[in-house]
Parts: C-alpha cells; sequence; structure tokens
C-alpha cells in the first residue's frame, strides 16, 4: 500500500498503470482539440490533410484564423472585460469579508458564515435565473414607477457580472481567509505599539502577509470568470461572452478555428496558472 | 476605540449583508414568489400551485427530473472510485518533485474552459472521431461508429468535468495520514482491505465529502455535457429550465423548475452531511 509496506510485484506494476491510465485519460481530450487546431482541413477530424497556422492568421475563405475573426475577438474582448470587472470585486469583498470573520465575533455569526458558503451548493443555473428574475422585477417596477428603462438590469454583461461575482466571491473569501487565519496578530499589535494607527498597521503589515493570497484570489476569480458558463448562460444579451460565443458555434457544427479558439484559451490559463504557482513558491 | 471598533465592524458586514441580500437571498425569494404565479388572463395573476401541478402531472417533467438526480449520483459514484486510488497514489506514495507535479497535473486541464474540454470529447467521440476511426484502422469494425449522443458519452463527459473536484480534496485528506497509522494497521494483522476499510477510508472521510457534494452539484447542474455530448434520450433537467426561459419565455414554470433543482440539490446535500456527521462549515471552509 505505502513504500513501507512490501506489495506483490505485479500488483505495483498494475496500480502504476492505473494512475498513468488516469492521466492519459486527463491529457487526451484536451491534446486533440490542440492538434486538429493545426489540421489543414475544414473539420476537426481525421484524415489528418496536413498541417497549417491558417486557423490563426488565415484571412481568406473558408479558413479565416481566429485573429482575424472579428465576432471571436470580440467575445474575447467581452471574457477580459467581465473578468477584470468580477475578480476586482470579488477580491475586495473577499477581503473585507474575511477580515470580518477573522477579526469580529457577534450574533449570526455562524449563520452569516455559512449563508456566505451558499453560493457554492446553489447550481449555477438556478443562480442566473434568479438574478434574472429579481432583476426583471426592479426592471418592471422603475418602468411602471418612473417610466425609466433601466437598460443595466435586461440580460447584458452587467448583468453576467453580477452573477458571476456572486459565487466567485465565496471562493475568494475563503482563499483570503485561509491565510489571514494563519497569521499572527503579534506582528500588528507590535505595529500599534511603534505608534502606528489601526489603519497603518493593516495598510502596512498585514495587506503585505496577505498579498499572495490576494493575487492567488485574483487570479482563481479571473479564471473562474473566464470559463464560467452556466450562470452566464442564463444572463447573457447580446454582447456574448468567449463560451457563449463559442457554444453558439459549436452548435451549429465545429471548424478547427474552435480549436485555435481553444488552443488560445489553454495557453493563456495555463500560463497564468503557472505563473502563480511559481509566484508563490518564491515566497 | 469602541466607537472605533464599532464603526469599523459596520463598514466590513455592509459588503457581505449587500452581496448575499441583493445577489442571493432577495433573488431566490423572488423566484419562489414568480413561481408562485399562475396566469388567468393577458397580465393577470393569481396566486396558486398552477406551476407545480404542471410539474406533478406531466411524466416528462417528473422522468427528467428524477434521471437528472439518478445520474448525477451515479457520475458522483463513479468519479470518487475512480479518484480514490489517483488520490492515494499522489498523497501517500508519490514523493517529492513527481508528486506536486502529479498533484499540478490533475489542476491544469481544468484551467480549461467546460466547453473545450466537452469539444474534445466530441472530436474524440463521434462518428467521425478519432476512436471511431482507430477501431476502424484496427479492423475491429469496418464502417463509422457513433460513440457520441449516449448516455455513456455523457457520462464520460460528466466524470471528466468533475474529476479535480474530487482529486484534490481527497489527496489533501489523505496527505494528512500518518504513514505509521497505516504501518501499524499492518502489524497488528490486518490486510490491505482491511486497512483500507478501517484506517484510510475513515480518515478521508471529510474529503469523500465534500467532494461528493460538489461533483453532485457539478452534474445536477451542467447544462453543457448533457446537451452536447447526451442524446435526444438524454434529456437533463437544466434544458427543461433552459428551454422555459429563453425559448418559451414561461418564466413562472421556468422559476418553479428553477426551485425544484434547488430543493433537490439541498435536499442531497443536507442528507450527505447528516449521514457522515459532517458540517457545511467543515467540508467547504
Amino acid at each position: 500500500m505505502i513504500p513501507t509496506i512490501r506489495q506483490p510485484r505485479a500488483l505495483r506494476i498494475a496500480y502504476r498503470a492505473y494512475v498513468a491510465l488516469f492521466f492519459i485519460y486527463l491529457a487526451l481530450p484536451l491534446t486533440v482539440v490542440a492538434v486538429f487546431a493545426f489540421n489543414d482541413s475544414l473539420f476537426p477530424a481525421l484524415p489528418w490533410k496536413g498541417f497549417t497556422l491558417d486557423w490563426f492568421f488565415g484571412d481568406t475563405r473558408p479558413m479565416i484564423g481566429l485573429f482575424h475573426e472579428r465576432p471571436i475577438l470580440r467575445a474575447l474582448g467581452n471574457s477580459f472585460y467581465v473578468a477584470v470587472f468580477v475578480s476586482t470585486m470579488s477580491v475586495a469583498v473577499g477581503t473585507t469579508n474575511a477580515f470580518l470573520f477573522n477579526r469580529y465575533d457577534f450574533r449570526f455569526k455562524g449563520l452569516l458564515y455559512v449563508m456566505m458558503l451558499l453560493p457554492l451548493v446553489i447550481p449555477g443555473i438556478v443562480l442566473g435565473i434568479s438574478i434574472l428574475v429579481f432583476a426583471s422585477t426592479l426592471a418592471n417596477a422603475a418602468w411602471d414607477a418612473f417610466s425609466v428603462e433601466i437598460e443595466a438590469l435586461r440580460p447584458g454583461l452587467v448583468l453576467v457580472i453580477l452573477g458571476q461575482f456572486s459565487f466567485i466571491t465565496t471562493v475568494v473569501t475563503l482563499v483570503i481567509g485561509a491565510r489571514l487565519q494563519k497569521f499572527d496578530r503579534g506582528l500588528e499589535e507590535a505595529a500599534l505599539n511603534l505608534g502606528a494607527d489601526r489603519l497603518t498597521a493593516i495598510r502596512t503589515v498585514t495587506i503585505p502577509y496577505l498579498m499572495p493570497a490576494l493575487i492567488g484570489g485574483f487570479v482563481v476569480a479571473f479564471l473562474m470568470s473566464f470559463e464560467n458558463f452556466n450562470t452566464t448562460l442564463m444572463l447573457v444579451g447580446s454582447d456574448a461572452p468567449l463560451t457563449i460565443a463559442m457554444f453558439d458555434r459549436l452548435k451549429e457544427g465545429s471548424t478547427p478555428l474552435l480549436n485555435a479558439v481553444s488552443l488560445l484559451l489553454m495557453l493563456i490559463s495555463t500560463s497564468v496558472a503557472l505563473a502563480m504557482v511559481l509566484f508563490q513558491r518564491r515566497r | 476605540m469602541r466607537a472605533n471598533a464599532r464603526l469599523g465592524f459596520f463598514l466590513l458586514i455592509t459588503p457581505l449583508v449587500l452581496w448575499l441580500g441583493l445577489l442571493i437571498v432577495i433573488p431566490h425569494i423572488d423566484m419562489f414568489l414568480v413561481s408562485l404565479r399562475e396566469r388567468v388572463g393577458v397580465g393577470e395573476y393569481r396566486t396558486g400551485l398552477a406551476n407545480y401541478r404542471v410539474f406533478a402531472e406531466q411524466p416528462l417533467y417528473i422522468m427528467t427530473f428524477a434521471r437528472t438526480a439518478i445520474m448525477s449520483v451515479l457520475a458522483t459514484a463513479i468519479t470518487l472510485v475512480i479518484a480514490f486510488p489517483v488520490s492515494f497514489y499522489i498523497a501517500k506514495i508519490a514523493k517529492g518533485r513527481l508528486q506536486s507535479a502529479l498533484f499540478l497535473m490533475t489542476l491544469i486541464p481544468f484551467y480549461v474552459s467546460e466547453l473545450v474540454r466537452t469539444f474534445g470529447w466530441m472530436i474524440l467521440l463521434r462518428e467521425t472521431g478519432l476512436f471511431s476511426g482507430l477501431l476502424q484502422w484496427l479492423g475491429i469494425v469496418d464502417h463509422p461508429v457513433e460513440m457520441l449522443y449516449n448516455d455513456v458519452a455523457m457520462m464520460i463527459g460528466l466524470v471528466y468535468t468533475s474529476m479535480l473536484f474530487m482529486v484534490v480534496p481527497l489527496t489533501t485528506t489523505m496527505e494528512s495520514l500518518d504513514d505509521a497509522t497505516i504501518e501499524a494497521g499492518y502489524d497488528l494483522g490486518g490486510n490491505g482491505f482491511s486497512v483500507l476499510r478501517e484506517i484510510v477510508i475513515p480518515h478521508a472521510m471529510p474529503g469523500i465529502v465534500s467532494g461528493s457534494i460538489v461533483v453532485f452539484m457539478l452534474s445536477l447542474g451542467n447544462y453543457l455535457t448533457p446537451t452536447m455530448l447526451g442524446g435526444k434520450d438524454s434529456l437533463w433537467f437544466t434544458e427543461l429550465i433552459y428551454s422555459q426561459f429563453i425559448v418559451r419565455f414561461n418564466w413562472e414554470l421556468g422559476a418553479a423548475f428553477g426551485f425544484l433543482l434547488l430543493a433537490l440539490s439541498s435536499l442531497i446535500v443536507w442528507g450527505m452531511l447528516r449521514l457522515t456527521g459532517q458540517t457545511l462549515e467543515k467540508t467547504l471552509g
């Protein structure tokens, strides 16, 4: 079972083979997506017709590459826009939440903590429709009462941002809270003894200590926002983020263009994730 | 100082209350109220259970509901069985560099959008796909085989999509298991099976529970995988919600469906926590 316990050789080999098989299973779908981005064919399927970069840089029909495909580039921009807002907001609220639960004791603290966790156990699609319903209730009420149309409350990027923010904040709160819990309060008190006021102590001692978690939380939020599908699907308007735009394409039939977009996404998110790991290891 | 602390407290609790109130609690109450609305005429509504009655009287809806629940439980069980040995390997057998490399390798696929993962399975499984081509090349079959659009394909996709959320909590809980405890189990005359049952699994229980909860939730609420990989017969409950909201524009019935899905998932999560004596704070926090 563990290395210090002797096991039959056959069993050890079988176990190792199983683990290897598992990693092949993990890698297989992503590998084929990446490889077929370079197939010189109109379909991401066999037979292999030769290597091409046209699905990235091509500018003539039918092989218009990703960098010349306006709707895809616009969708990429939308995703980026949404992700920046979502991660900024959720890091801000996540930080205040972490401090609240770490530093204060108050009535209903336990209840509020459980409620803070709830967004993680609500199916994304339900989260999406509940926000959709409530936003349109508000918009209709505003229309009935004052005859003003609040565009932001109709399906669109604002609602997408709010929808993603609603559950990503929980994740960020947990990331930041975990690090804050390990913080030695004595350091802050030392700053106070040396004449700093409370805010200065937090700014110069606690926040630098939290920095890896703040950056980690930001990156996690960014990636989660970028790849979110369910909640976004229910709240999206005419401006689609990338996952929704790709979904619409995929329903019509797939071309290697989608492989090229997918490969780009993989490269972006893997490098962001690796950069974060390296950054945290350096600390 | 006291007044200051109080001010700080209010400044910190305000974002929390606004977030939970405006984006979680009130929207769900509103959704519930909408689900209780019956349309009696143009723009005329009254309160009642008509939408839930429609659900109860339509076998397709009930069947889909039950199927979604059962298949999600099945997907969770399969994910657990596949992930457990791998997590044990990463946590207890692999050492040093290999250990962190393997752990990172389980994470990387999941930084990629679910859409990309599903797309990958479509390329592999469809009629013109890689598996079909491989089988023909090997001479096992003599014509293209369609392996997409059925329950097995959907299950492969569901398990794949949620694997990370099982491997990570399992690995972290098993890492804290002391090797000496396992050795003691063997010294006391246990064999592999009894050590697994009486030492490893009880120790890994918090990880098993939190992994199962998250995987179950993700499967139940999944829309993409059943839509893209499943067949016409493998309708998923989220597809019904989507079609009521976006296609038919029947928000009242859609809200009722949404509420039923929420109730089902809460019930099963709660049941799982009760059964194993865990709490939500401990498993997620």
